[in-house]
């Protein structure tokens, strides 16, 4: 269905080629998964099978692209519409028209096909991915998962045979992702599309790939069975560790696999159970918030609310997309709307409110980095950025470019911050937060497009944070980081607190928040990987 | 239209007379098509443009003010009778809110700078000395009724007209009436769409940005700020504008059929000739020393000229329309009542004018003429005629 022949990308003459001499064969109706670390060249790969790359996104290409027997050199994009549909990492981007209806019409009145074969396609789709009470709906108003749903249906309406996602799941949350891999899943078992699809989150795909392309960041693509591939790659989710570490073969690809084969594993845990973490000598408080209100029109965010966070604490905040997560963030920082309700940060200056305090005062009581870090960052190069921070905080000269480098050594001082990647941005945009050294520290949703290098280091400067005497609060979706990184968690719905607790409690007590390993080892309270390794060594040394 | 030949139905009561069958099967075919007339659907778009040009076209026609308080409570029937519930539908009572303000401003221009003086002084307000220069311009001074009253008639005709387009802009989809652009002039239809819908994009981006800088501790103000909302902005609406054309691109728009390079060039040729002779055509026709041919003749043929490339073109972009609003009987209506109303309103000018133009001075109480409140009537009938708009989808769920 799609073959690539000898292909090498360059953007630019002399810097190293994303993809390089790279061959390779995808059959008709696979699930193929494209993973690597960001940068490695995934996006490259996925656009150069509808001929984006090189025709829209210039640079050159040598060898050949095939896709359905025709060759990208001689048929730009719009020429393959009818043959490869690609949906985009942000699907409200791509939108062209307003509405759902409209939205899936589009690509079938660029085919000019015959109204009546759009109006019976159109409804078809409607129904094929669960989106038919949505049909009039302004596609401003969806949320993210209907949204990337909208956005499948609008290019299976052309009938495509390849069907390209880019990180189709990487904004949802796992409920709204689960929806959308199941539309996936069931385009490819009962419509016999082929799927190529671009995933950070491995965990949650793997086990419906066929095969999977990884991309070590040289240049080449690594190309097999999805359980061959992940043995020799460095950072896996954790099933696949789970497996290294206890040494199966294959390795598993789903909780299922896994935990049929774990019995032996759980028995030589036995009774065993992570260590308890230590109680922190003198729980401070670092910030309390009392009935917090937040109130937009037509809708209340937050619904009084109360939230203590102790000092050295790291504590994750969790709910579906729209369960006022960031409007509680928000509000506890004073920059944004709160209708009601008390905040008192005790700091070095006294127990004081940041709401009611100026902008540049707030920030030194409580520093929040928000959902899109690159919004706080306007200047061309990293070291302007850095020292604007010391300017407007009044700090040392170079804090904040200590700060970074304690973060991610090495950074670049010319680089603009555009060209950055996500995690160094993210690092960037924290650096710049944290040299006002405010003692509470709130992250929105920071782990986007982070992989799993990045995502372990962003723990450990995390934990870094908290021992450094800080109470730091994250809002994130991910249930495997929120295992590595929090001592207590707190979930959301609907603008209140419907749980909170120690990490081991809540994530134990519900399947939708337990991490892969809690499900392979359940009943026993096991959340990572490295519990287990600890704990495995331990058994071994006493003998 | 009453249809006699009708087939008589096998399950017709015996006892049931010729004509009682007849007279009852056509009353349901007219009840069927009547419930097929109701059916929820959106009128074309033009129609309700048409219809809101013509009632503006009836308010420029006359300042009474009873015909035009008229005119504007028919818009308001029609748009809460007939209106979707898309956002662009709310916007009415804005045009509403600034037809009043173009009346208070009308009225409060008229006390501050004097202008028409009038007998009858309501309140004498001190004038203000203006230097020699300035002659003829009064500042204050005696306020006048007639000279409110004038600037009252004023401001609201103005008010009227615009109240009346603002209706349409809330019955008619305005990106639905791009569409129905014809094909030559496609490409630009689908710039101003993407367009309308990228303003909302930035305001959304400039406020997340400027809510991210208030957490630098930024204040907000001076060139800094400014710099610091704007940089982030730009570079986001560029990242999005480039997503979008590639998703465009990979979605097959700009696919073209081909086209001999022989035929593009008459196409060429054909435009440009017809709007070049339509620009002399024009300029002929205003100009009344040049020849006569230079006129008239001129503009129809480059009009022709210009028509005929488009058309052409417009072969050239190969592409379909899905569910195409049709001009149906029901878009005929609502625009003939439209343009009955301006029709009649004209008429009522040539019979009685000082009726549609009451004079301020002197004082008299305006009066309304059977024409007029047919006009207006006329008007109203979309109200009930149109068919209603698709029901509110379901929220949220």
């Amino acid at each position: 269905m799609i073959t690539f022949d000898r292909v090498t990308v360059r953007y630019t003459e002399d810097g190293p080629p994303p993809l390089r001499d790279v061959t390779l064969t995808v059959e008709e109706g696979e699930l193929c998964l494209v993973a690597g670390r960001t940068g490695a060249g995934k996006s490259t790969l996925l656009r150069a099978i509808n001929g984006l790359v090189p025709h829209f996104t210039g640079g050159t290409l040598h060898g050949s692209v095939t896709v359905d027997g025709r060759d990208t050199r001689r048929h730009p994009p719009r020429d393959l519409a009818d043959v490869v549909g690609v949906v985009g990492q942000d699907p409200l981007s791509g939108f062209v028209t307003d509405t759902v209806e409209e939205e899936l019409a589009y690509g079938m009145e660029q085919l000019s096909l015959p109204p009546a074969v759009m109006r019976k396609r159109v409804e078809e789709t409607l129904d094929l991915l669960g989106i038919a009470e949505l049909r009039d709906r302004p596609l401003r108003t969806l949320s993210g998962g209907q949204q990337q749903r909208v956005a499948i249906g609008a290019v299976l309406t052309s009938h495509p045979r390849v069907l390209v996602l880019d990180e189709p799941t990487s904004a949802l949350d796992p409920t709204a992702a689960e929806d959308v891999l199941a539309a996936v899943t069931r385009l490819v078992h009962d419509l016999g599309v082929t799927v190529v699809l671009a995933e950070h989150r491995l965990e949650r795909v793997m086990q419906y790939a066929d095969r999977l392309l990884y991309l070590p960041g040289d240049g080449r693509v690594v190309d097999g069975p999805p359980a061959a591939v992940l043995a020799g790659v460095e950072l896996a989710p954790p099933l696949v560790e789970l497996g290294r570490l206890a040494g199966w073969d294959p390795l598993p690809l789903s909780v299922r696999d896994a935990r049929r084969r774990a019995a032996e594993l759980r028995g030589r845990l036995g009774e065993g159970a992570p260590p308890a973490p230590a109680p922190a000598p003198d729980p401070t408080t670092a910030l309390s918030a009392r009935k917090i209100v937040v109130r937009y029109p037509g809708t209340v965010a937050v619904a009084g609310v109360d939230l203590d966070l102790q000092v050295g604490q790291v504590v994750a905040l969790m709910g579906r997309n729209g369960s006022g997560k960031s409007s509680l963030l928000w509000a506890v920082q004073g920059s944004g709307p709160r209708q009601g309700g008390a905040v008192t940060v005790t700091g070095a200056a006294g127990a004081v409110d940041p709401k009611s305090l100026p902008a540049h005062q707030a920030r030194r009581q409580v520093g929040l980095v928000p959902q899109t870090p690159g919004d706080l960052l306007y200047l061309e190069t990293v070291d302007g950025e850095c020292r604007q921070a010391d300017q407007e905080t009044e700090a040392a000269a170079g804090t904040c470019r200590a700060l970074l480098d304690q973060l991610t050594p090495g950074l670049p001082g010319d680089r603009h911050p555009r060209d950055l990647s996500e995690g160094q941005r993210l690092a960037l945009a924290l650096a710049v937060q944290l040299t006002a050294a405010p003692p509470v520290v709130l992250l929105d949703e920071p782990t986007r497009g982070l992989d799993y290098l990045a995502k372990r280091q962003f723990v450990a400067l995390v934990r870094g944070l908290a021992a450094a005497g800080r109470a730091v609060v994250v809002a994130t979706h991910d249930v495997e980081l929120v295992a590595a990184l929090a001592d207590r968690v707190i979930v959301m719905a609907d603008g209140e607190i419907v749980a909170d607790g120690s990490t081991a409690e809540v994530m134990l007590a519900s399947p939708a928040f337990a991490p892969q390993v809690a499900k392979v080892l359940a009943p026993a309270p096991w959340l990572t990987v490295d519990q287990v390794a600890t704990a495995l060594v331990a058994e071994r040394e006493p003998a | 239209m009453t249809d006699t030949a009708v087939d008589r139905p096998a399950t017709a009561d015996p006892r049931m007379t010729d004509a009682a069958v007849d007279r009852s099967t056509t009353a349901g075919r007219w009840s069927a098509r009547w419930s097929a007339w109701r059916l929820p659907r959106g009128l074309h778009p033009g129609a309700w443009w048409l219809w809101a040009l013509g009632l503006a076209t009836a308010a420029s026609h006359t300042t009474n003010p009873l015909g035009l308080t008229l005119l504007v409570a028919v818009a308001a029937l029609v748009v809460v009778r007939r209106r979707g519930h898309a956002p662009w539908a709310l916007a009415f009572r804005m045009y509403v809110w600034l037809g009043v303000v173009i009346v208070a401003m009308r009225v409060v221009f008229r006390i501050v700078f004097g202008g028409g003086q009038g007998e009858h002084v309501l309140v004498r307000l001190p004038e203000i000395p203006l230097p020699e220069w300035a002659a003829g311009i009064r500042l204050l001074g005696p306020v006048a009724a007639e000279q409110v009253l004038g600037g009252f008639y004023d401001g609201l005709r103005l008010a009227t007209m615009l109240i009346c387009l603002g209706a349409a802009n809330a019955l008619a989809n305005p990106k639905r009436l791009l569409k129905a652009v014809p094909g030559a002039l496609y490409a630009v239809g689908t710039a101003v769409v993407v367009a309308l819908s990228v303003a909302p994009q930035l305001v959304e981006s400039v406020l997340r940005v400027r809510r991210a800088r208030r957490l630098r501790g930024a204040s907000g103000r001076g060139t800094r700020a400014f710099r610091g909302v704007a940089l982030p902005v730009l570079a986001d609406a560029l990242d999005r504008s480039l997503a979008l054309a590639a998703a465009m691109d990979s979605r097959g728009y700009g696919r073209t059929a081909a086209v001999p390079a022989g035929q593009r060039a008459v196409t060429g040729t054909l435009v440009l000739g017809g709007l070049l002779g339509v620009c002399a055509g024009t300029y002929g026709l205003l100009d009344t020393a040049g020849p006569g041919y230079l006129g008239l003749p001129l503009l129809l043929a480059g009009l022709a000229a210009a028509v005929g490339g488009m058309l052409l073109a417009g072969r050239r972009v190969r592409r379909s329309r899905y569910r195409p609003d049709r001009w149906r009987l029901a878009e005929l209506l609502v625009a003939g009542c439209g343009i009955a109303a301006a029709g009649l309103t004209m008429l009522a000018g040539t019979v009685d004018p000082e009726l549609l133009y009451p004079p301020v001075s002197p004082l008299t109480w305006p009066e309304l003429t059977p024409l007029l409140l047919l006009a207006v009537a006329v008007a109203a009938v979309p109200a009930w005629l149109a068919p209603p708009p698709t029901p509110v989808p379901r929220d949220r769920t």
